[in-house]
């Protein structure tokens, strides 16, 4: 079998195979409920670390610096 | 480690110097004595350092934002050539004269348009893209850049890609691939600025102190490493002569064409789409003050991305020699990549729920939904395009080309924007961007230009490939080729007219930033939770 039909015939069936159920893996793992919280706390990740503005050197107790943000107002999706 | 950065480049200087000497061609010999002078300054200035004390390393503790200060002056200063070349090429081909007979072959439009394209892809949204990764990995991983000052060294390379990319198209050195005319000797140099991006990126990714990786990272992520596979393959070439600019490309036929327009559909996938995603996902988030809608159906948004996208390429070679079965393939799944499209464009846009008022008194904001809103028409607009029957039509004329402005200027140009204007007082130090009114003004003026774009250029697309089909009742073709180009006159006209405010509303925001700039200083943004140096 010359090369291009040997590399067709394997892209056709196995490669195939393993690039859709990796993708419906992915899709699947989304929604997985055990993932919920990690889901959540990922997407509040922007909220943090961001302590722009040079006085904020973890000195000051009212600002929020190194405080993790969990939670937004009113936000319930994930 | 003085001692052989000082060989290195006097061994750089001495061979672009035999390079000028022995060069083949013009592009080769200008690019040499570029290479030369640069390596030679660099060889003085690293001599003037050696032996002096070594000022100590900045802190671990503070985010590494010089490189991006840098980048957001650069994208800025891109911009501008690129709008404004544009806008001058868009008169070329309403007035032929402005091909000037004195400037040929320099100022002809065939030079002057891959300048504009690459400088307002490669240097405007690159630099965007490159300050804005570097920007969200490190507040998305709590630690600073990794590498040291290898960051910096991304920041010069690639503006070093960009001066020989172009200078190379005035000069006539091009290896005629759309989006990848660079000959080869730009190639590898950008082959090797783009890997250390990626290791600069990959690892702050992989010292970062937030167990999870941000999706704004999945997205700024693929778009480094897709790009360098396909920078690679497209570009698999062999120099005629290691002293001239001329190479030969290894595929030939179909096979080029297929590689180039997977690489060129690509391109627009990962580099204006997946990258400008990543900005989508931190900046639009951080603007509003609310996380993103849905972190599901972002992933989700992530994976269908990435499967689908490189699939696409097919469909810009319809009706050609490649076998219906491939181009079948590239409409399906075009037509497919609706699908993410919408559902990032409706991620990003719900994220504003229950702020929806923040469209009325912030034009940053502003800018971004519009962006989002351009996005997804052009995401529309292109999978309609792809249909093979659609394509009939639309191939060749000038519909194509509206399509992608709307899509570079409305979602890439204006979502960079934002991002200048969101970035600028924060890397500076500033409260806020020194006027608010102007950048109202700039988000009017760039929304007037590219509807004034778009519009002319769906009429006279439409009109041409209509013009191109029209038969006689005798069967023979009712136009000569001459009679649509003097009937799009005015549509052209109107066009430039549009190109010229887009660029005007770009001007606006020079100065707004050149004002927020002035008055300030540079910035230190600290890493939160993190213990000082000793």
């Amino acid at each position: 079998m010359d090369t291009y039909s040997l590399l067709r015939e394997i892209a056709d069936s196995w490669v195939l195979l393993a690039m859709f159920s990796f993708f419906v893996g992915a899709g699947l793992w989304a929604f997985l409920p055990s993932q919920s919280n990690a889901r959540r706390d990922a997407r509040m990740i922007p909220f943090r670390n961001d302590m722009p503005l040079k006085n904020c050197a973890q000195t000051c107790t009212a600002c929020t610096c190194g405080h993790r943000a969990t939670k937004s107002e009113g936000a319930e999706n994930d | 480690m003085n001692y052989v950065k000082l060989i290195l480049l006097g061994l750089v200087a001495l061979v672009a110097a035999i390079g000028a000497n022995w060069a083949r061609d013009l592009a080769y010999q200008v690019h040499a004595l570029l290479v030369m002078v640069v390596a030679f300054g660099m060889f003085i200035w690293v001599l003037r350092g050696t032996d002096e004390p070594v000022e100590p390393a900045p802190p671990s503790t503070t985010y590494f934002d010089g490189v991006i200060r840098a980048g957001v002056i650069a994208t800025a200063f891109w911009g501008i050539a690129g709008f404004l070349v544009g806008s001058f090429i868009a008169f070329q081909l309403a007035f032929p004269e402005l091909n000037f007979d004195w400037g040929q072959p320099f100022t002809n439009f065939g030079r002057l348009r891959p300048l504009h394209t690459s400088a307002v892809i490669f240097a405007f949204g690159g630099n965007a893209l490159i300050a804005t990764s570097f920007y969200v990995v490190q507040r998305t991983s709590a630690v600073r850049l990794w590498g040291g000052k290898t960051a910096w060294f991304v920041f010069w390379g690639y503006q070093l890609f960009i001066v020989l990319a172009a200078t190379g198209y005035l000069l006539g050195a091009t290896q005629s691939k759309e989006y990848a005319e660079p000959e080869w000797y730009v190639d590898i140099w950008l082959t090797i600025v783009w890997v250390t991006y990626l290791a600069v990126y990959l690892g702050t990714i992989i010292n970062r102190r937030e167990k999870h990786i941000y999706v704004a990272n999945w997205f700024f992520l693929s778009f480094i490493i897709t790009v360098a596979m396909l920078h690679l393959v497209n570009n698999l070439s062999i120099p005629v002569s290691i002293w001239g600019s001329k190479s030969v490309q290894i595929f030939s036929g179909v096979q080029d064409a297929m590689t180039q327009w997977w690489y060129g559909h690509n391109a627009v996938g990962f580099f204006l789409t997946a990258g400008f995603l990543g900005m989508m996902y931190y900046f639009v988030p951080k603007q509003a003050q609310r996380p993103v809608y849905s972190y599901k159906l972002s992933i989700v948004h992530f994976w269908a991305l990435i499967f689908l996208y490189i699939w696409a390429g097919p469909h810009h070679l319809h009706y050609t020699a490649l076998p219906d079965w491939a181009s079948t393939l590239g409409m399906v799944f075009s037509i497919i990549l609706w699908m993410p499209s919408w559902g990032g464009m409706i991620n990003g846009l719900m994220t504003l729920q229950g702020a929806w008022d923040k469209l009325r008194t912030d034009p940053i904001m502003r800018m971004f939904v519009l962006s989002l809103g351009f996005y997804g028409m052009s995401t529309f607009e292109g999978p309609m395009m792809s249909i093979r029957a659609v394509n009939s039509l639309s191939h060749y004329t000038d519909w194509t080309i509206g399509h992608v402005h709307s899509g570079a200027l409305g979602w890439n140009g204006m979502i960079t924007f934002a991002c200048l204007y969101y970035m600028t007082p924060r890397l500076w130090g500033r409260e806020k961007m020194h006027s608010m009114a102007a950048i109202s003004w700039h988000f009017w003026l760039a929304t007037l230009g590219i509807v004034l774009y778009a519009a002319s250029m769906w009429v006279t697309g439409i009109m041409e490939g209509l013009m191109w089909r029209e038969v006689d009742d005798q069967g023979f073709l009712v136009n000569a080729f001459a009679d649509t180009v003097s009937a799009k006159l005015p549509m052209y006209i109107v066009r430039g007219t549009g190109g010229i405010l887009f660029l005007s509303g770009a001007l606006v925001m020079c100065w707004n930033m050149w004002m927020t700039i002035r008055g300030g200083a540079p910035a230190t943004a600290v890493v939160p939770n993190s213990t000082p140096a000793e």
